[in-house]
């Protein structure tokens, strides 16, 4: 029963999705009030049906109800609590139940806290959001449907696929959604300032909350996906440019040029007319992620369905979504009127400068990910574009934006003065060239990234601190002054250097671990020893556990540091029942300097077991910097201005100058 | 609806998904290492940069299926025969092709890839210099109309302090 509720609610989302596709709009055009604002109570109302059918599903996979067929193919009834719960959008159908669930959520959420935004834009923005929940629901519904009973029922299903039995995963999907999914609230908002013909500052104002939560949750989803392929995967690499990787991070790369240039729209009511093909095309790329990942044109672990008609339904979607949003900004865009003056050094430079970078980041990205799949299927023969191709035309990319990224917030709107701000970070600038130096010097191989990467670190990280202190007059006024300038900071200004700084801290990381990991790999006999960047690892043994549903050889080593143990390390291989799936769990012993990373490998036969150690230097920097990056955008979503409901009036003169360092 | 033919990649994307079933398991094994350190850093170098023909998307550095371990003793084969670096990967490329490549060959099919973004970049960087210094007409200052002044009125009351 509870199966078919949740398919009745999931048809009575869809209807209510195309009611607010269509009444909003048409009361837009009409000014009809009543009809504008019937699109609040249909977006909520979809919500809660598309709540209703995700709980149903979740109902189903609780219980093990094996009525099911997605249960029976993704669940067990030996299964953790906390995996059948996550087991709902580890399969296709569930998957794509959550993407709809969050959609309406957004969708519900302008209609709650969009209250400052004018009826008009308003309505047409839900109408917006409810085509794309009605095209996403019908997906479901046509191809995709979760709640499709087997007869006769199974005693027992199949089980969820092992790596996803993982508390990393098991949360990257949501996490990764609420950030893909967020920007269709960007998307919106681009498509319904286009409809009506009209883009002022307030536009840009509206849509810089939404943008920012978005990326933040996209930074976190694929810093938690990132983190789970390290301490998965079983070699220490967190990034390895695959096509799925790529496919979240393209969205987040245009999407960190929307944050940006939506800035400007608001504060210069310049950059207008790009900030809402940013909009678009950030959105375009997550339907094209979605595209790529749910096709099965790439596949991996996160391709679920390899089904030829789901991908031709969702490349229907993504070419009405893509192809109308273009041609309606090819239309209607010449009409937007720029607004502000600027040279070209100067703050709003600054920004087009990230944003260049940030979009041609993406393209390259976007070349190397489809590139192989059009030569082939332009009959050119088989390319592979991997590692070597990104390193290369990516670091040239990113080093003149973490140059311009430390500098950017010294400069003045309108016109600035590029020497003077650089002679206010001399000082910063000195010690991150010191720093370079001392790497390249000391450090033989790969010395020039080594110190190329550690001094842009550096630069970034201490002009972010060099910024702060000079805003708060640290160490120039008395201590309780310049607490009370920075609690009177602005929250938008202190999140930006907060994230800011953290970009830096996963530079570092980023660059010390690729450059400096240390890696032993040997047959160890139990009471074996191997020495591994100043610790050494002894072999105390293999033994075999049975632990909920999985059978474990798990490995015993004993971690000293100057004759003294410190530590002991518990890596696994594991069989998952009942699929008998094998898994490599690797052990980390982690000092938030860095890691030390130990793998058991298979054994030889003969006594010993193949074992793999590393120690990745800054290696945690990574993930820290990346909450640090989220943080920074949930600091600066707290900034007064974006608050919903009315404005107040500030107490303050609106007159403070960024350049007040 | 099945004959999909744009795609002919779906079924080399289900032959990967049955070639890599021991999923992502873990590169190099123990003895295979050369004692030489010097080669044996130019190996792993190589080792990354040469695609493991039969994995989803790895390099036969990160790879632990048998072709290739077969390939990662073929590399330092080579390289303790005296090849170089480029020699070693020239050799395993003229008996595996492009595909073998993770950094594709620059060739008339690449040109696009490899200076794409590049070009894009300084055509618009150009575009936007000229587009900055060009000296442009002051718009005239349009009276606001009633409404808009309202409206202006009501966003202005927040007060604009952030930078």
């Amino acid at each position: 029963m509870t199966a078919e509720i949740g398919h009745f609610a999931l048809i009575v989302a869809a209807i209510l999705a195309l009611g607010q596709s269509i009444l909003p709009m048409a009361g837009a055009a009409r000014r009809h009030g009543a009809l504008m604002s019937l699109g609040n109570t249909l977006a909520t109302g979809q919500f809660v049906f598309v709540l209703i059918a995700f709980c149903a599903l979740t109902w189903a996979f609780v219980a093990s109800d094996f009525s099911v067929a997605n249960v029976v193919q993704n669940s067990h009834s030996g299964k953790p609590l906390l995996y059948k719960i996550t087991g709902v959008w580890g399969n296709h159908e569930g998957s794509m139940v959550l993407w709809c669930l969050i959609l309406s959520l957004f969708g519900a959420c302008v209609a709650w806290f969009g209250s400052n935004v004018s009826p008009g834009l308003r309505a047409r923005a839900i109408s917006v959001q409810g085509m794309i929940g009605l095209a996403f629901l019908a997906f479901v519904l046509l191809t995709s449907n979760p709640f499709d009973r087997v007869n006769p029922m199974p005693p027992d299903g199949r089980g969820l696929n092992p790596i996803l039995q993982d508390p990393g995963l098991a949360f990257h999907p949501p996490l990764l959604y609420l950030g893909y999914v967020g920007f269709s609230v960007t998307f919106s908002f681009a498509i319904a300032a286009l409809l009506e013909g009209r883009v002022d500052a307030s536009w840009g104002r509206w849509v810089r909350p939404w943008a920012l939560a978005a990326w933040s949750f996209l930074t976190l989803g694929i810093a938690l996906g990132s983190w789970w392929a390290y301490y998965e995967l079983g070699w220490g690499g967190f990034w390895f440019w695959d096509p799925v990787e790529n496919a979240s991070f393209m969205p987040w790369l245009v999407g960190t040029a929307l944050l940006h240039s939506a800035i400007v729209a608001e504060k210069r009511d310049a950059l207008k007319s790009w900030s809402i093909l940013l909009a678009i095309l950030t959105f375009s790329l997550s339907l094209l992620g979605t595209f790529l990942v749910r096709s099965g044109v790439l596949t991996s672990v996160h391709t679920f369905a390899t089904d030829p008609e789901r991908g031709l339904f969702i490349l229907a979607i993504l070419a009405v979504a893509i192809g109308g949003a273009l041609l309606l900004y090819a239309w209607r865009a010449p009409t937007l009127k720029g607004g502000g003056l600027f040279r070209p050094v100067s703050r709003e430079g600054a920004l087009i400068l990230n944003n260049l970078l940030m979009t041609v980041a993406a393209l390259t990205v976007l070349f190397g990910t489809l590139y192989p799949l059009v030569v082939d299927a332009l009959g050119l023969g088989k390319i592979s574009v991997g590692p070597p191709y990104f390193n290369a035309t990516f670091v040239p990319l990113m080093a003149p934006m973490i140059l311009a990224m430390g500098v950017a917030p010294f400069l003045p709107w309108k016109r600035a003065d590029l020497l003077g701000a650089f002679d206010r970070l001399k000082l910063i600038a000195g010690v991150a060239v010191a720093l370079a130096a001392a790497v390249a010097f000391v450090e033989d191989r790969h010395s020039f990234a080594a110190a190329l990467g550690l001094g842009l670190a550096a630069w970034l990280i201490g002009a972010a601190a060099w910024e702060i202190a000079g805003r708060i007059r640290l160490f120039r006024a008395p201590p309780g002054e310049s607490l009370r300038r920075a609690a009177a900071m602005p929250r938008s200004a202190l999140g930006m250097t907060v994230a800011h700084a953290a970009a830096g801290v996963v530079v570092a990381g980023i660059t010390a671990s690729g450059v400096w990991q240390t890696e032993v790999i040997r047959t160890m006999k139990p009471g074996d020893r191997a020495d591994v960047a100043g610790y050494t690892i002894g072999f105390a043994g293999v033994r075999e556990v049975r632990v909920g549903n999985y059978l474990a050889r798990r490995g015993h080593f004993i971690v000293s540091e100057g004759g003294v143990a410190v530590d002991a390390l518990w890596p696994e291989k594991r069989v998952y029942l009942p699929q008998r799936m094998p898994t490599t769990e690797a052990a980390i012993r982690t000092t938030l300097f860095a890691d030390l990373y130990v793998v058991l490998g298979d054994p030889d036969g003969k006594g010993g077991h193949a074992v793999r150690l590393y120690h990745n230097p800054l290696v945690p920097w990574i993930w820290i910097g990346a909450v640090f990056m989220f943080l920074g955008g949930m600091i600066s979503l707290t900034d007064r201005r974006h608050r919903v409901g009315a404005p107040r009036r500030s107490a303050r003169p609106a007159s403070a100058r960024p350049s007040e360092a | 609806m099945r004959r999909w033919n744009v795609l002919p990649l779906l079924i080399l994307a289900l032959f990967f998904v049955v070639a890599s079933l021991p999923f992502r398991a873990h590169a190099i094994e123990p003895g295979e290492a050369l004692e030489d350190a010097g080669l044996e850093a130019r190996a792993r170098d190589i080792g990354r940069q040469l695609r493991c023909l039969v994995c989803q998307n790895q390099s036969i550095d990160d790879s632990d299926a048998p072709l290739a371990r077969d390939l990662r003793r073929l590399v330092r084969k080579r390289l303790v025969a005296g090849d170089t670096d480029r020699d070693a990967i020239a050799y395993i490329h003229a008996r595996y092709g492009d595909f073998v490549l993770l950094r594709p060959p620059v060739d008339e099919r690449t040109w696009l890839l490899w200076f794409g973004p590049a070009a894009a970049l300084f055509v618009t960087l150009l575009f936007l210099l000229w587009r900055l210094r060009r000296p442009r007409a002051i718009s005239p200052v349009e009276a606001l109309s009633v409404e808009d002044a309202a409206r202006a009125d009501v966003l202005l009351g927040d007060g604009g302090d952030e930078p």
